[in-house]
Formats: structure tokens, C-alpha cells, sequence
């Protein structure tokens, strides 16, 4: 237990050392979607009857919690190809099931404060929205699933800049695609089925409707879930196997 | 304490460790000397679990590194090669990671850090983040931090490598009293006299096997107790005597520059391995 608070401990010192300049960057991307959808495009667009700006809220929030959950990767690639300090942890008699959760948890905790930050973003502009306990039981689900893989890719790559390309070529598209910006249905029907099986998906559905007060999701909670249980079990066997 | 049984890694195109067999005991500081490239980071990454071995096995006390890994890191204190610090944290921070990692009492993380900090003279600087510190000051710091949990084993990969004269000698200090506590010690240094000085025993590997193990003494006795360093083109050569007389002897029927000295534990690293260590 000591052991994994101290690796919790450990990514949050480093965090705080940038802490300004760590919420900064959280605020960009989502303030510039706020800002285009929000003053740009008014309120001239509906989704379904609800306004466009209050429709993609949860997917800014899916989405920076998601990214950030997921930048666990370039912390410990840091420390893995740069510093070096992997290997320090690694010779600590410390069990790979408590180094992963102790990683994921820290991961979940970077998501959560980008989630709290877009939530600030929405308060200043106006945009209501309520905070129920499913709501937070999407978000810890997702920025779960986003740490355990964080943690798989973090492993499997040889250099920092795969890990950039992983970024570019796995997780900007899912940002935009998973049901974000517009309704899956948009789709046709096999990309609609494809899309539907990438966890982010799911995670807009009940952050959507979580915050929108609308029929929720239940399926897409279990199915987070699961999908969350099975990258968590893979990271920690990938750990297992992280020697060089 | 160290038990390596035929332990062998093989990287794509090259054995970087050969059946490799070596009985470090309990309370001895153990010199693993070697030229660049013969599998001493190799080894002592196996023995801190950072890399599986191809074959063989690995023992610290009485625990199979590869079975019990748990165990057998909870008795080891590691010097790596690399100075791998968290650059963001502060000297202190450091080592209270790694004393929670091996789970110490805060308590006790603090009574050891202010301890250890003093011996290696950072005491001033345990605040300041370890990016503000010279090369020789990140090395102190891993090597405060290796014995922050007060290991039984202790493996340490080139630890004065980048340190001072003085440093250094302070560091001999702190070995030799660690070893006199209990403790036993597994040495990389490419600085022959140091092993010369701190080792009970030194293996000598070479190309990932060991070519020579035995005391420091016993090693330079077998080959000559007097040395005649003589300038050839290839830098300096060593001819080893059993005493002075027939050293003198030889000098006297050569045609260079020769010295006639007491044979030390470089001359006999440089024969056996046939290179200078730099
Ligand atoms: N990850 C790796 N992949 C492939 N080859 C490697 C790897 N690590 C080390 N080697 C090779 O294994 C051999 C032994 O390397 P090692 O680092 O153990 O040497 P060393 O005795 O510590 O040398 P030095 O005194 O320079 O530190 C070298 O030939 C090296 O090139
Ligand atoms: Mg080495």
C-alpha cells in the first residue's frame, strides 16, 4: 500500500513542479472548442433538440479527460527512456499489480482535473450543467481504461516518438469520432458498428447523459466496465514482461 | 549472498554474458572488474531483475531472483550505471520515494536521509531540485539512495565513476564501514586501485565470462610481485618478476626506457585482458 501511494505520490510531485503549465495546456483545446461552437456557431445549430453547445460539452469533457488519462504515457516514457527511473522502480521490491495501479490511479487522477478544468471553462461560459453520480461513474470509468492503456503503450513502444505517433494516429481520432462532435447514427450503419465498439463512444454516451439528464446507458457503463478490467489485467502483464 | 549459476544472456548477435559462475559470500566486498562491453551492467541488470537472463540462475541470499523477485530485491540496495534520478524532484524527494518503495517508515526515511545526506555532503543541497546538480553530485545521491533502506547486498555499477579524488576516497570509506556493519558489496569500477584497495576478491570478466577470481593479492603474487613497465609502440607493456633482482636483471638486457615498481592489480588486469582500461 505504501508502495503504491508512493508511486502516486511520485507522478504527483512531478506534476505539481508544472502545475500552471500543465493547466494551461489542459484549457487549450477544450476552450478553443468552446469558444467555436459556443460564440462561433451561437446557438443557429441543434442536436436532437438540444443545442449544439450543450451537446458537445460531455464529448469536450470525454475527450480532454480521455487525453489526459492517456498523456500518463509520455510521463512514464519520460521516465522510462529519458531519466531512466523505471529502472530504479523496477529494482524496488514493489508487486507489478501495485506499480500499475499505482500509475493508472495517478493517470485517472491527471483525467479528473482535465475534466474539472473543461467543467470551469463551461461555468464560464455559462453552459449549465448538472453533476450526478453516474456522471462521475463515466468519467472515473473512462480515464481508467485511458490509464491502463496509457500504461500499455507506454511499454510497448521503443522511443518517445512512437509514443507521438500513437497520439497522432490512435487518439486524435477517436477524439473526434466517438460520438464527440456528432450522434454515431450519423454514420453508415458498419462504421456506426465499428465506432461502437471503441470505448470512447461509450464514454460520451453516459457523459452525455449523465449531464443531460437523458434515458442513460447502462450497457455503455458495463461495457466501459469490462473493456476498463481487461486493458487494467493486460497492463499489469505487460509490466510483468517490461525488461529490456 | 550473490549465488550466479551458468548464467548466460544472449542479445540478437552477441552473448553479452557466457555461463557466467560466481559465489559472492556474506561480508565481502566483491570487485567485478572488466573491459568495456564484458557484461558487467548485463549482470547486474539480471541481478536487480531489469532483464531476464537466456539461461542460468540467480540467487541473493537465499532467494531465485527469477522465482522470488520480490524477496530477493527487498535485500538488495542497486548503484546503476545510468544516474537514474527524478530531475523534477529535489534530492530529498528522491530518496523518499525510494525508502516508501521499500516500505520505510517516513519516520525512518528521514533519520537515514539526514544521515546519509551528510556522508556524501549534500546535506545543503537535499532541498534543491536534482536538475540543479553536477554529474558528481547526482552520483552521491544514488548512492545515498541505494542505502537509504539499509540493504544486506548491496550492488553498485560504477558508483565513483565522475567523482573526485576526495569523493571518492570518502566513498571508500563508506564501503568498507558498510561491509565491516554486515554487509556485503558488488562492485563494477574501471579504477583498478580502487578494487585493488576495497575488494576482498575480484572476478575479472571478459566476454562475458570470468577469466581470473581471487583475492587482489593472490592475484598479483601469482603473476610477479615486482612489475617492469617498458615504453613499446603500443603504449606501455608490463613484464612481471617473482623479485627485484631478476627484474633488474631483465632491464639490464632490454634496449628502452624501463621502470622497475611493485606489480599492482592493474598490471595484472591489463595481461590478462590485453587492454588498458580508460
Ligand atoms: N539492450 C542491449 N541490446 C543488445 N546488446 C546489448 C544490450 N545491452 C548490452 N548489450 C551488449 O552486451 C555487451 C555487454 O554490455 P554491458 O553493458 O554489460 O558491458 P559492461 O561490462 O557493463 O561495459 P562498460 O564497462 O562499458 O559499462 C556489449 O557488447 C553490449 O553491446
Ligand atoms: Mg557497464
Amino acid at each position: 500500500m505504501a508502495q503504491l501511494l508512493a508511486i502516486i505520490f511520485r507522478e504527483v510531485l512531478i506534476f505539481k513542479r508544472k502545475f500552471v503549465k500543465q493547466i494551461f495546456s489542459f484549457m487549450v483545446s477544450p476552450l478553443l472548442f468552446l469558444i467555436t461552437f459556443g460564440w462561433g456557431f451561437g446557438n443557429e445549430m441543434n442536436v436532437d433538440g438540444v443545442p449544439y453547445i450543450n451537446f458537445i460539452l460531455p464529448g469536450i469533457i470525454a475527450m480532454a479527460s480521455m487525453r489526459q488519462s492517456f498523456a500518463l504515457s509520455s510521463e512514464i516514457n519520460i521516465s522510462r527512456f529519458y531519466w531512466k527511473t523505471f529502472d530504479e522502480i523496477q529494482s524496488a521490491p514493489i508487486s507489478n499489480i501495485s506499480y500499475t495501479a499505482g500509475e493508472v490511479i495517478s493517470g485517472m487522477l491527471r483525467g479528473c482535473l482535465a475534466a474539472v478544468v473543461v467543467m470551469i471553462l463551461a461555468l464560464i461560459f455559462q453552459i449549465g450543467i448538472s453533476i450526478n453520480g453516474l456522471f462521475v461513474a463515466s468519467l472515473l470509468l473512462n480515464t481508467f481504461i485511458f490509464s491502463s492503456m496509457a500504461v500499455i503503450t507506454s511499454m510497448v513502444v521503443k522511443t518517445h516518438a512512437e509514443q507521438g505517433m500513437l497520439n497522432n494516429f490512435l487518439i486524435t481520432p477517436m477524439a473526434f469520432l466517438c460520438g464527440t462532435f456528432f450522434p454515431i447514427q450519423h454514420y453508415p450503419l458498419w462504421v456506426g458498428k465499428l465506432i461502437f465498439c471503441l470505448p470512447l463512444t461509450h464514454v460520451s454516451a453516459t457523459v452525455r447523459a449523465a449531464l443531460l439528464n437523458q434515458k442513460f446507458p447502462y450497457f455503455s457503463l458495463l461495457y466501459m466496465a469490462v473493456f476498463g478490467a481487461v486493458v487494467f489485467i493486460v497492463a499489469v502483464k505487460v509490466i510483468r514482461n517490461a525488461k529490456n | 549472498m550473490i549465488r550466479i549459476e551458468n548464467l548466460t544472456k544472449q542479445f540478437k548477435k552477441n552473448k553479452a554474458v557466457n555461463n557466467l559462475s560466481l559465489h559472492v559470500k556474506k561480508q565481502e566486498i566483491y570487485g567485478f572488474l572488466g573491459p568495456n562491453g564484458a557484461g558487467k551492467t548485463t549482470t547486474i541488470k539480471i541481478l536487480s531483475t531489469l532483464t531476464f537472463p537466456t539461461s542460468g540462475m540467480v540467487f541473493i541470499d537465499k532467494y531465485n531472483v527469477l522465482d522470488n523477485p520480490l524477496q530477493a530485491k527487498k535485500q538488495i540496495g542497486v548503484v546503476h550505471q545510468t544516474l537514474n534520478l527524478d530531475p523534477e524532484l529535489t534530492g530529498y524527494e528522491n530518496l523518499l520515494i525510494h525508502g516508501l518503495l521499500f516500505n520505510m517508515k517516513i519516520k525512518d526515511i528521514k533519520k537515514n536521509a539526514a544521515e546519509f545526506f551528510e556522508f556524501v555532503e549534500l546535506k545543503d543541497v537535499m532541498g534543491a531540485v536534482v536538475k540543479t546538480y553536477s554529474g558528481g553530485m547526482r552520483r552521491r545521491l544514488t548512492i545515498a539512495r541505494a542505502l537509504i533502506h539499509r540493504p544486506k547486498v548491496l550492488i553498485m555499477d560504477e558508483p565513483t565513476a565522475g567523482l573526485d579524488a576526495f569523493a571518492r576516497r570518502k566513498i571508500w570509506g563508506l564501503m568498507k564501514r558498510i561491509r565491516d556493519s554486515g554487509s556485503t558489496i558488488f562492485l563494477t569500477t574501471h579504477y583498478i586501485e580502487e578494487a585493488q584497495y576495497l575488494s576482498d576478491r575480484v572476478g575479472i570478466l571478459d566476454k562475458g565470462g570470468l577469466i581470473a577470481e581471487d583475492s587482489p593479492e593472490k592475484l598479483i603474487n601469482n603473476f610477479g610481485k615486482i612489475a617492469v613497465e617498458i615504453e613499446g609502440s603500443d603504449g606501455l607493456e608490463v613484464e612481471f618478476f617473482q623479485n627485484r633482482a631478476e627484474a633488474v636483471k631483465f632491464v639490464s638486457t632490454i634496449d628502452k626506457n624501463a621502470t622497475i615498481r611493485g606489480a599492482n592489480l592493474e598490471d595484472v588486469f591489463i595481461k590478462l585482458t590485453g587492454r588498458r582500461v580508460k
